[in-house]
C-alpha cells in the first residue's frame, strides 16, 4: 500500500508544482495584458489632454496681450500686430448655421423618403450610396466648389440676385457686392452639400428605430404619410435626430478643406453673404506656416483653441442627447 | 499574419524609409518660384541633387528659417540689418523681377489699360469701385470702359510680392501709407484673399472685373492681361524685362548694408515702378553645415549657369559685380563652428 | 420627395464631374512620373508613394493602440470611471477638427525635431486612426456573447488568453472593418498634413524629411493657374475617391459577413 502511495504523492506534488507555476505565469500574463490595455486607454486620455494643453500653452501669449477683447475684436493686422478673433468666429458660426439650415431639412427629407416612400428594391442601393458619399474626403468638395460651383454661381446666379435685391431695403445689403463667385454663401452651400449625406444617413438610422406597429396604427386610422411623419415618427425620434444634427454641426464647424478654397480669406465681417470672409480653420490653414512672430502664431493657436472649445461643447451636448435616447430605449 | 511577420515588415519599411538621400530644403517666396523650380529641375538633371522648394510665401520662408526647419528661406522682403543681426542670418539677392497689376476686363488687351500710382492705391483702398470711374477713364481716354464692379484680389498669405506692392502704394499714396502700410501681410480694406501668386492668378482669371497683383512670370506664363503704369518720371511703361532692368540699374548693391535695397518707384524714363529683388536667408553659423554648403553650391551654379533660364521667364539676372560681391559675402560671413567658410565658390 | 431629389441630384452631380475631370487626366504617366514644376507635364508618383507610406505608418501605430484601448473599455474597464471618461473623450476625438490635431503634432514633433517630416505626418494620421479603431473594437467586443468567454474560463484559460484567443478571433472581421474605415478616413485628410509633412516635389521615401502626399498636392495644384497642375489635381482627387470608395465597400462587405455569422 505504501509502495503505491509514494509515486502517487510524487506525481501529485509535481503536478501541483507545475500547476501553480502555470497559474503564476497566467496571472503574470493577465496582469501584464490588463496593464497594457489600461495604459492604452490612458494614452488616449493623454492625447486629448496633450492637445488641449498644447493649445492652451500656445495661445497664452495672445490672451495675455489682448485679454478677452481677443474674442470681440475684428481687427486682424499683422503689421501692427493686433489680432482679433471676431471675424473667423463669425465666419465659422454663420457658414455652419446656414449649412445646417439647408442640410437638415433636405437630409430629413431624404431620410423620410428612404424609410416611408421609397420602393423597397431601391432602398438599399440609395442607402449605400448615401453612406459612401458621406465618406468622400472634404478636399474633393473643395475643388469641386472652386472649379465648378463658384464659377457657376458667379455667372448665372449672383448677378441676378444682386440686381433683384438691389433696391429692396434690407435684403440689398444681404446680397450686395461684386459677384466674386466665392464668398460666405458659396462656402455655406458647399458645407451644406458636405454635411447632407451625414445628416441623411443618421436620420435614416434613427427613423428605422420607430416600431412599425406605431406607424401601422397611425396609417390604420387614416393618416397620410405626411401626418404620420409629423405626428409619429419625428416626435418619437426627436432626441436622436437632434443628436445626429448636432454631430453634423460639429463636423461643419471643424471643416477645413471644403471651406478654405471658396471662402475668400478676408478677415472682415460684412453684412453681404456674397462677400468674402474667413472661418477659424481656413485662417489657420492659410496662415499658419507663415505667421512670423510669436504673437501671430499664438493668435492662430488661440483660434484653434476656440474652435476646439466650440466643437467640444457641441459634441458634448450631442453625446448627452444620444445617451438619453439610449436610456429611453431601455438599454 | 502573426506578430513576427508584422514586425519584420515594419522594420523593413522603416529602413527603406530612412535610407534615401537628403535633398536641399528651402521654403518661402512664391515670387521666384517658377524660376527656382526650373533651376531645381535642371540642377537635378546635371548633378542628381534635388532642391525641395516649397512656395509658401515670404512670410513662411522667414518663419521657417527662423525656426530652423529648412536650410534656407526665401523672401522678397529683405530683412533689415537689425533683424538680421538679431537672428544671426545673412541675406543675399538672387534675381530681380517685377510686380504687375493684372486684370480681367472684357475687351481690354494686355498692357492696354494704363493706371498710375494714386489711382491704383484708390482701387485697392476701395475708393474706386467701378471700372468706368472718371479717374481711370482720364488715364485711358481711348478705351471704352464698362461699368462693371471692380473685384479686388489680394494675397491671403504672408508675401514678399505683397511687400513690394504695398511698399510702392505707400510711396505714392499718403492715405495708403497712413491707413494700411507696407508689409508681407496687411489688413486689406477690400477684396478677397488668395493663396500665393498662383491663387491670385487663378482668381483673376476666373473672376470677371477682377484686378490683382502678381509677379511678372505668372502673368506671362498664364497669358494674363497686364496693366501699363505711369512711372515716377511720368512716362507710361509696359512691364517686361527691360523695364525691370532699368529700375534695377539704380540699385547700389555693393555699398548697401546687407543688400537691403528696395526697388519700387525708381526714377528713370523706362523704369518699371513696381520692381523688386528676391532674397535668400540662411544662417551665419548654420546648424547643418553640409546642407548649407549644398544650398550655396546650388546658388553658385544658378548664378553661373542659370542666367538664360531666368531671362526666359523675364527675370533680370544680377550683374557680375554683384554676384562676385555675394560670393565674397559667403566666404566671409557664413562659417563653420571652427571659423572656416562653409562654402568657397570656385571662381 | 422633392427634397430628396434635390439632395441626391446635387451629390451625384459632384461625382459625375469628379469622374469626368479626373478620368480625362488619367494615364500611365500619372503613376510613373513625379510631380512636375509649373508649366511641365508629369505625374503623381511621389505623392501616391508618400500617401501610402504615411498612411501605412499611421495605421501601424494607431491600430494596436486603438485595439488595446478598445479592449480595456470592453473587457476590463467596462463601467469604471476611467472607462466612462475615456469613452467620452474618444467620441470627442473622433469628431474633433483635424486641423487642431495638426497643430498639436506641430508643437510636439515638428518644432523639437527642427524640420517637417513624413514621420510627423504619420503621427498626425495615427492620432486620427486611434478613436475610430477604439470605437469599432469596443463595439465588436461587446457583441461577443458572454457564454463564449465563460466557456473559455471554465476550461482554465486566463483572462488575457480568453480575450486574445477567443474574443479577438471571433471578431477579427469586425476589427478589420474598423481598420479599413480608419484608412478610408485618413486617406483624404489634408489639414493635419499641411504643417507636419509639408510637401516634396521629388521622390522621397525618407520619413525624416518632408514628404509629399496626394491631398497636399491636390491642395497646392488646385489653387494654381497652371492647366497641367489643375488636371493633376482632379486626377489625384479621383484616385483618392476611388480608394476611399473601395475601402468603404470592402468594409461593408466584411461587416455583412460578420453579422451573417
Amino acid at each position: 500500500m505504501a509502495q503505491i502511495a509514494v509515486p502517487q504523492n510524487q506525481m501529485v506534488s509535481s503536478a501541483a508544482a507545475a500547476r501553480s507555476a502555470a497559474v503564476r505565469r497566467f496571472a503574470l500574463n493577465d496582469a501584464f495584458f490588463r496593464g497594457l490595455t489600461r495604459s492604452a486607454a490612458i494614452v488616449v486620455l493623454l492625447i486629448l489632454g496633450g492637445t488641449i494643453l498644447s493649445l492652451i500653452l500656445g495661445s497664452l501669449p495672445a490672451f495675455q496681450a489682448f485679454g478677452f477683447g481677443f474674442l470681440t475684436t475684428e481687427i486682424w493686422n499683422p503689421v501692427t500686430k493686433k489680432f482679433g478673433a471676431l471675424a473667423p468666429i463669425y465666419g465659422t458660426v454663420v457658414t455652419s448655421f446656414i449649412a445646417m439650415l439647408i442640410a437638415v431639412p433636405l437630409g430629413l427629407g431624404i431620410a423620410v423618403f428612404l424609410t416611408e416612400l421609397c420602393p423597397p428594391a431601391l432602398r438599399r442601393p440609395i442607402g449605400i450610396a448615401i453612406e459612401l458619399l458621406a465618406g468622400i474626403p472634404s478636399i474633393i468638395y473643395g475643388i469641386w466648389g472652386l472649379f465648378v460651383f463658384a464659377p457657376f454661381l458667379q455667372v448665372y446666379v449672383q448677378p441676378y440676385v444682386i440686381a433683384l435685391f438691389g433696391n429692396v431695403p434690407l435684403l440689398s445689403s444681404l446680397f450686395a457686392g461684386p459677384p466674386y463667385g466665392i464668398g460666405m454663401l458659396t462656402a455655406s452651400l458647399i458645407l451644406a452639400i458636405m454635411v447632407l449625406p451625414f445628416v441623411a444617413s443618421v436620420s435614416r438610422d434613427v427613423f428605422d428605430t420607430v416600431p412599425p406597429m406605431l406607424k401601422e396604427s397611425a396609417y390604420g386610422v387614416g393618416c397620410t404619410t405626411w401626418e404620420v411623419v409629423k405626428n409619429v415618427v419625428i416626435p418619437f425620434t426627436r432626441v436622436g435626430v437632434i443628436g445626429g444634427v448636432m454631430l453634423g454641426l460639429g463636423r461643419a464647424l471643424g471643416e477645413t478643406m471644403a471651406v478654405t478654397f471658396v471662402i475668400g480669406n478676408a478677415h472682415r465681417i460684412s453684412p453681404s453673404l456674397f462677400a468674402p470672409g474667413t472661418t477659424i480653420s481656413a485662417s489657420i490653414a492659410n496662415e499658419f506656416t507663415e505667421a512670423v512672430g510669436d504673437l501671430y502664431t499664438s493668435s492662430l493657436i488661440a483660434l484653434g483653441l476656440i474652435l476646439f472649445v466650440i466643437t467640444f461643447i457641441v459634441l458634448a451636448i450631442a453625446k448627452i442627447m444620444l445617451m438619453r435616447l439610449e436610456a429611453q430605449a431601455g438599454r | 499574419m502573426n506578430m513576427r511577420t508584422i514586425i519584420g515588415a515594419a522594420a523593413l519599411a522603416f529602413s527603406v524609409a530612412v535610407a534615401s538621400a537628403a535633398d536641399i530644403s528651402g521654403a518661402g517666396a512664391t515670387f521666384p518660384y517658377p524660376l527656382y523650380a526650373k533651376w531645381a529641375d535642371a540642377y537635378k538633371k546635371e548633378t542628381g541633387i534635388g532642391l525641395n522648394y516649397q512656395s509658401i510665401g515670404s512670410g513662411g520662408g522667414i518663419k521657417q528659417i527662423q525656426q530652423k526647419t529648412v536650410t534656407f528661406g526665401a523672401s522678397d522682403m529683405p530683412l533689415e540689418p537689425k533683424q538680421l543681426q538679431a537672428s544671426g542670418l545673412v541675406q543675399f539677392p538672387t534675381v530681380v523681377g517685377g510686380d504687375v497689376p493684372v486684370i480681367n476686363l472684357e475687351g481690354v488687351k494686355p498692357n492696354e489699360l494704363v493706371l498710375d500710382g494714386p489711382t491704383l492705391a484708390n482701387v485697392f483702398l476701395g475708393k474706386i469701385t467701378k471700372w468706368d470711374d472718371p479717374a481711370i477713364q482720364k488715364l485711358n481716354p481711348n478705351l471704352k470702359l464698362p461699368s462693371t464692379a471692380i473685384a479686388v484680389v489680394h494675397r491671403s498669405d504672408g508675401s514678399g510680392t505683397t511687400f513690394i506692392f504695398t511698399n510702392y502704394l505707400s510711396k505714392v499714396s499718403k492715405e495708403w501709407a497712413d491707413n494700411v502700410g507696407a508689409s508681407t501681410s496687411v489688413q486689406w480694406p477690400v477684396g478677397i484673399g488668395a493663396k500665393g501668386n498662383e491663387g491670385v492668378s487663378n482668381n483673376v482669371i476666373q473672376t470677371k472685373g477682377a484686378i490683382g497683383y502678381v509677379e511678372y512670370a505668372y502673368a506671362k506664363e498664364n497669358n494674363m492681361t497686364s496693366v501699363s503704369m505711369v512711372n515716377k518720371d511720368g512716362k507710361v511703361v509696359k512691364p517686361d524685362a527691360s523695364a525691370f532692368q532699368a529700375a534695377a540699374a539704380h540699385a547700389d548693391w555693393e555699398h548697401s548694408d546687407e543688400y537691403y535695397v528696395i526697388l519700387t518707384d525708381e526714377p528713370g524714363p523706362d523704369s518699371w515702378p513696381i520692381a523688386g529683388a528676391t532674397f535668400i536667408l540662411t544662417y551665419k553659423q548654420p546648424p547643418n553645415v553640409d546642407n548649407t554648403a549644398m544650398a550655396l553650391k546650388f546658388f553658385d551654379w544658378a548664378y553661373t549657369k542659370g542666367g538664360k533660364m531666368a531671362e526666359d521667364l523675364d527675370y533680370v539676372p544680377l550683374p557680375k559685380n554683384v554676384v562676385d560681391s555675394i560670393r565674397k559675402t559667403w566666404a566671409s560671413e557664413i562659417k563653420t563652428p571652427d571659423g572656416k567658410p562653409v562654402y568657397t565658390a570656385s571662381k | 420627395m422633392v427634397a430628396a431629389a434635390i439632395g441626391l441630384a446635387g451629390l451625384f452631380m459632384i461625382i459625375v464631374v469628379l469622374f469626368w475631370q479626373g478620368f480625362s487626366g488619367l494615364s500611365l504617366a500619372v503613376f510613373t512620373e513625379m510631380t512636375p514644376p509649373p508649366g511641365s507635364s508629369g505625374g503623381l508618383l511621389n505623392a501616391i508613394a508618400g500617401s501610402l507610406i504615411m498612411t501605412t505608418i499611421g495605421v501601424m501605430v494607431g491600430t494596436p493602440l486603438g485595439i488595446l484601448a478598445g479592449t480595456y473599455l470592453a473587457e476590463y474597464g467596462r463601467y469604471s470611471k476611467l472607462a466612462v471618461v475615456v469613452r467620452f473623450i474618444n467620441d470627442i476625438l473622433l469628431s474633433a477638427p483635424s486641423i487642431v490635431i495638426g497643430l498639436f503634432v506641430y508643437e510636439i514633433i515638428v518644432v523639437p525635431m527642427g524640420h517637417f517630416s513624413g514621420f510627423a505626418g504619420s503621427i498626425a494620421l495615427a492620432v486620427l486612426v486611434v478613436p475610430i479603431v477604439v470605437r469599432t473594437t469596443e463595439n465588436m467586443l461587446n457583441l461577443v456573447p458572454n457564454t463564449l468567454r465563460e466557456a473559455g474560463s471554465a476550461l482554465g484559460m486566463p483572462r488575457s488568453l480568453v480575450i486574445r484567443r477567443i474574443a479577438y478571433r471571433t471578431v477579427s472581421a469586425g476589427l478589420l472593418t474598423g481598420v479599413l474605415l480608419a484608412i478610408a478616413r485618413i486617406s483624404g485628410e489634408t489639414a493635419p498634413l499641411l504643417f507636419t509633412a509639408l510637401n516634396n516635389q521629388f521622390w522621397s521615401t525618407n520619413v525624416l524629411q518632408p514628404m509629399s502626399s496626394l491631398p497636399t498636392v491636390i491642395f497646392q495644384f488646385a489653387l494654381s493657374p497652371y492647366k497641367e497642375w489643375q488636371q493633376l489635381a482632379w486626377t489625384g482627387a479621383l484616385i483618392i475617391t476611388l480608394a476611399v470608395l473601395a475601402l468603404s465597400i470592402a468594409a461593408r462587405a466584411l461587416s455583412a459577413q460578420t453579422t451573417q455569422k
